[in-house]
């Protein structure tokens, strides 16, 4: 009876799991929602959480590219970076509105990645890598170079918004709950609109030219514009992962634009799981809450980080979010 | 309408390095019928037929479609005009189910870059792929990824992934390719109903195989045109029998 009752209990607990599992697919905006509301009340800092939503939304633009396309580009950096200094620039040089300021670094992120993408896509593989990685280092250069508009090494300093101006409300940007939380509204319509292009008819292109690009091209999809407009697109939500960080940190750093912040996201999506919708929010938690606690002990934190990252690629080969998913299925 | 001609080439050459692929191959391809293209291994039969769907870009000569001057436009677009190909190695989005897989080929001829609205918001297209899977006797099937079906299934899907497209010619590539007698039977009886709505390209090695079903055959030898006729003369053929002797299954 005993044996009865325990193997009849097994099958009812995944099965209840694998409809958790096909909820989270059906309302994945909502759930993600939900729980960068509940978020603050968990972590340990404010600061550390309005973090892990910008570069969570930063490896999810890097996602779009690299998990759902397929190809793997080392040159985010630099649509990210754009982003930050076209928010930055917009508000220390011509004084513009936060909400402007924001709406231009979206348009960098566009713009950076339109440029880089038209000459990266014509290559595949390896030399996509390369040529991305190259393009990126000549933004890198541009902007380091160009000290009067960025600081040059010493970064953008003097980006303040202390309120938040909307619809008559004066919210207060310095509060860290206020700040969390305006941070954590845009990462969440991102969210709606990431969720809404996977489910649309083009999510559906982007999955064919993944699976096979020669029945792509022969079913009559132009699979180099295709490749082109991914790269745009994510270059979007780079841009404004890259604008609401200049708007965090009052400061761009040069190393926003540095190719150790591709690596990155390369890292947080291969942590999380790539080609998932929630792996590059759980990849960046558990990179920074790694880092930063870590490094509250030691000063060789990278060196423990590294070895965690191994241990999850050894454990969790898809990702941990991707791995969850893959033992549900079978 | 037995005169009319869907497609054309002109002499048309392929060479891969020094390789001549094929060699100056001039035909004629006529409306609402079956021509096969034969040959023994090695002829340039897929390499004529990729030049014909666009997927290769011939190194000389011209191609017409339907009076059109259509050499070298990219295959995507050679898609849209109704020229549609299936593959000799079955090639289709693997991880996606087989009703995905026609969804998503019928999608292209609809919208690509459409990134707002649900795709399950465009409802014919949902049933336009059921009702093609169960003309290939896919039906059961709907809701499995295509790298799971038998072999046979999925050289099955790859016709409906084809005729999703709506091609106006349609072209295949050794359809029956490592099929039981009993599936390839199958496909045949398929071709020869799915003949009376388009135009069909096939192309075979077994020549035996295509006598039956096809009005014309064009065969190539050594990437050149050997002999054309009607299925009676080839059959008759000196040149066609001395180059498929010697050869097992003919
Ligand atoms: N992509 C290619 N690169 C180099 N050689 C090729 C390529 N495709 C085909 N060939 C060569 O061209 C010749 C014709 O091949 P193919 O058209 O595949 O013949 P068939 O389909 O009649 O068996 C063969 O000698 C083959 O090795
Ligand atoms: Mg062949």
């Amino acid at each position: 009876m005993l044996l009865g009752s325990a193997t009849s209990v097994a099958p009812d607990t995944s099965e209840r799991m694998r409809g958790f599992l096909s909820f989270a697919q059906r309302r994945r905006a909502w759930l993600a929602a939900l729980f960068l509301i509940l978020f603050p009340l968990v972590a340990p800092f404010k600061a550390l959480a309005a973090m892990i939503l910008i570069y969570g939304l930063y490896a999810l633009g890097f996602n779009i590219l690299f998990g759902y396309l397929g190809l793997l580009s080392f040159g985010h950096s630099a649509l990210f970076g754009t982003g930050a200094y076209f928010c930055g620039i917009a508000i220390t040089h011509f004084g513009l509105p936060w909400w402007a300021a924001l709406a231009l670094g979206v348009l960098g992120g566009v713009l950076a990645a339109a440029a880089i993408g038209a000459l990266a896509i014509r290559t595949l593989g390896i030399y996509f890598a390369m040529v991305t990685l190259a393009l990126s280092q000549c933004l890198y250069y541009l902007f380091y170079e160009a000290t009067d508009w960025t600081g040059g090494e010493n970064g953008l300093t003097g980006v303040n918004v202390k309120t938040i101006n909307l619809f008559g409300f004066h919210l207060d940007f310095v509060n860290p709950i206020v700040h969390y939380y305006v941070i954590a509204a845009f990462v969440i319509v991102a969210l709606f609109a990431l969720s809404r292009i996977l489910a649309s008819p083009f999510g559906a292109v982007i999955e064919g030219v993944r699976e096979s690009e020669a029945r792509a091209r022969a079913s009559g999809i132009d699979v180099a514009r295709v490749r082109f407009v991914t790269f745009v697109v994510s270059g979007a939500f780079c841009g404004l992962a890259g604008a609401l960080l200049a708007l965090h940190l009052s400061i761009v750093p040069i190393e926003t634009m540095h190719y150790d912040t591709s690596g990155l996201a390369v890292m947080m999506c291969l942590l999380g799981g790539m080609g998932t919708f929630f792996g590059p929010f759980i990849g960046a938690a558990i990179f920074l809450l790694l880092e930063n606690l870590v490094s509250l002990y030691t000063v060789h934190w990278q060196l423990i980080v590294g070895a965690a990252f191994i241990a999850c690629v050894l454990f969790f080969p898809r990702g941990v979010w991707g791995t969850i998913l893959q033992r549900s299925r079978t | 309408m037995s005169g009319d001609i869907i497609l054309r080439t002109h002499n048309v050459s392929k060479r891969f390095g020094r390789l001549n692929a094929l060699n100056g191959v001039s035909a004629e391809f006529r409306r609402n019928v079956i021509t096969s293209i034969i040959g023994p291994n090695g002829a340039g039969k897929s390499t004529y037929f990729n030049l014909l769907c666009g997927a290769l870009r011939p190194s000389s000569g011209r191609i017409e479609f339907e009076g059109r001057d259509v050499t070298g436009l990219p295959q995507h677009r050679f898609a849209h005009m109704g020229i549609v190909k299936s593959f000799q190695i079955t090639t289709l989005f693997p991880q996606l189910s087989a009703h995905e897989n026609v969804r998503l080929a019928a999608q292209t001829r609809v919208t690509v870059f459409d990134m707002w609205r649900p795709r399950a918001s465009l409802k014919m297209l949902n049933e336009q792929a059921d009702f093609i899977l169960e003309r290939v006797g896919l039906g059961h099937r709907r809701d499995r990824p295509a790298a799971l079906l038998a072999h046979g299934e999925q050289r099955a899907l790859e016709i409906a992934v084809a005729l999703a497209s709506e091609p106006k010619l349609l072209l295949l590539d050794e359809p029956t390719a490592g099929m039981s007698p009993q599936e390839t039977r199958e496909m045949m009886d398929l071709i020869v109903r799915l003949a009376a709505e388009r135009t069909i390209i096939l192309v075979e090695h077994k020549m035996k195989l295509v006598l039956g079903i096809s009005d014309w055959l064009i065969v190539l030898h050594h990437g050149e045109l050997l002999a054309e006729g009607a299925p009676d003369d080839i059959k008759r053929n000196e040149l066609v029998k001395r180059v498929y002797l010697g050869q097992r299954d003919h």
